[in-house]
């Protein structure tokens, strides 16, 4: 039961460089940008330019593998739901109709379908390297500072700062009540029923959350004997200033959104046709 | 547990500590309920008595953050259509709970009743109508399939925290002194 998770790795890069807050500024601007634009090159364009900064990191595959082939499962998933359930959208966006292959039924593969699913497509590959390079490179002590920096309210970044403190410990005590409860007898394991699944599950979950629960009334008696959320403000250890490399960073990130809402909406509409 | 005016500390260590206990829960806690891509997630149940216990504020934020933070570890992307969701299922059982005096230890077939219609309510808003009409503004996937994921999600998840929820609510308030429930010997 290892976590296969995304985790902060030591390195030396420029990624890795970064300030912290440059970085999630960075992945703001990228996601949002990605979410709107349907216009084919903008996102090959940004695919190919998210791959050379996930070049330039040099963080190791052995990192993000299993990642990596969650995302893959999911997106192959995804990609055939969409067909399932919605043979002709290509056709309703685009408004053409090229027959490629008659399935079955209403399936029938039209080229505007496959279009459309390959934006679908770049639309998550543009997002997924930058997401990973984020999570691997950004220190979670330094997270929390740049939430603060980016106008967040300190209390809310200190809570997420809670919760990537906590995640390790909370998976400890999870595969410590899950092990003993095992040890009982307990199974939560395929070859149990659903039912008697559900109730083994349980029974692991309350031992898990009251104790939680008592721990979350220990921590906030320490802070509040440590007088925290008297101030306006507060500062952070992990805080770094933004340096030269940050701001253009930052600056050349916002230039190419702006290219890329420029180039989508020019013609009037969010979705780049070839028909 | 004293509540003070905009956020106190112990809703601050609640939403730190609910979002890892949403994360954790998120990737260990689901079961496969044996019908194709719906799970039972535990971690709704687990949403639904910190909203119960720390209020609408708290029950937003958990939803929120922990949701963005389980799709990043484990799927590399937030999925903003569903995180804006759980945010809302939190808030909202949050709010219709508030009368619930679950702290002193009251949770007998009235609050139950309270409890379920609110947490249904919430569901129903968030997985039938929020989730799907965001998927397709933010996305632009086909009303079909994200609908139908829609409802197989809200159902599935109105179940668990039915049962899962009320359980581990009933568990906690077992484990709270009632008041008034002092007796004079004599």
């Amino acid at each position: 039961m290892r976590a296969r998770m995304l985790t902060f790795t030591r390195q030396d890069s420029p990624v890795h460089r970064l300030n912290g807050a440059a970085k999630l500024i960075i992945f703001i601007l990228w996601s949002v940008s990605a979410m709107i634009t349907y216009d084919t090159r903008c996102l090959l364009a940004m695919l190919l330019l998210s791959l050379a900064a996930f070049r330039m990191s040099r963080v190791k595959f052995g990192d993000y593998a299993v990642v990596l082939y969650v995302i893959l499962l999911f997106l192959v998933l995804n990609q055939m739901a969409i067909f399932v359930f919605s043979p002709l959208e290509g056709t309703r966006i685009y408004g053409t109709r090229h027959e490629l292959v008659h399935l079955a039924g209403r399936y029938t593969v039209t080229a505007e379908q496959l279009f459309y699913q390959l934006n679908v497509a770049l639309k998550y590959a543009v997002v997924i390297p930058l997401a990973i390079l984020f999570l691997l490179t950004t220190d979670p002590g330094e997270f929390a500072a740049s939430l603060n920096r980016i106008g967040v309210n300190y209390k809310i970044a200190y809570a997420v700062s809670l919760a990537l403190r906590y995640i390790p410990d909370i998976q400890r005590d999870y595969e410590q009540i899950s092990f003993s409860a095992q040890a009982r007898g307990i199974d939560i394991s395929r070859r149990e029923k659903l039912p008697k699944r559900i109730k083994n599950m349980i029974s692991i979950l309350t031992p898990l959350i009251l104790s939680s629960i008592e721990r979350i009334e220990r921590i906030s008696a320490a802070m509040e004997l440590r007088g925290f959320g008297t101030g306006r403000r507060r500062t952070w250890f992990r805080s770094k200033p933004f340096t030269f490399g940050d701001w253009v960073a930052v600056g050349s990130v916002c230039a190419i959104v702006a290219v890329s809402a420029v180039i989508t909406f020019y013609d009037g509409s969010r979705f780049y046709s070839i028909f | 547990m004293a509540r003070r005016n905009g956020l106190s500390i112990i809703t601050i260590v609640a939403i730190g500590i609910g979002s890892a206990l949403f994360v954790i829960l998120g990737r260990f806690g689901s079961i496969p309920s044996g019908i194709p891509n719906t799970s039972i997630e535990t971690t709704y149940a687990l949403l639904a008595l910190f909203s119960l216990l720390y209020g609408p504020v708290a029950g937003l934020l958990i939803g929120l953050i922990g949701h963005t933070l389980k799709d990043a570890f484990f799927y590399g992307s937030p999925w903003f259509s569903w995180v804006i969701s759980s945010g809302l299922v939190g808030l909202i059982i949050g709010l219709a709970a508030s009368r619930i005096s679950i702290a002193d230890g009251n949770f007998g077939r009235k609050e139950i009743i309270t409890f379920n219609v609110a947490q249904v309510a919430a569901n129903a808003i968030a997985w039938f109508a929020v989730a799907p009409v965001l998927d397709i503004l933010i996305y632009a996937e086909p009303a079909d399939k994200v609908f139908t994921q829609g409802l197989v999600a809200g159902a599935a998840n109105m179940v668990t925290v039915g049962v899962i929820g009320t359980l581990l609510a009933a568990a906690f308030a077992k484990t709270r002194t009632k008041q008034g429930s002092l007796r004079k010997l004599n």
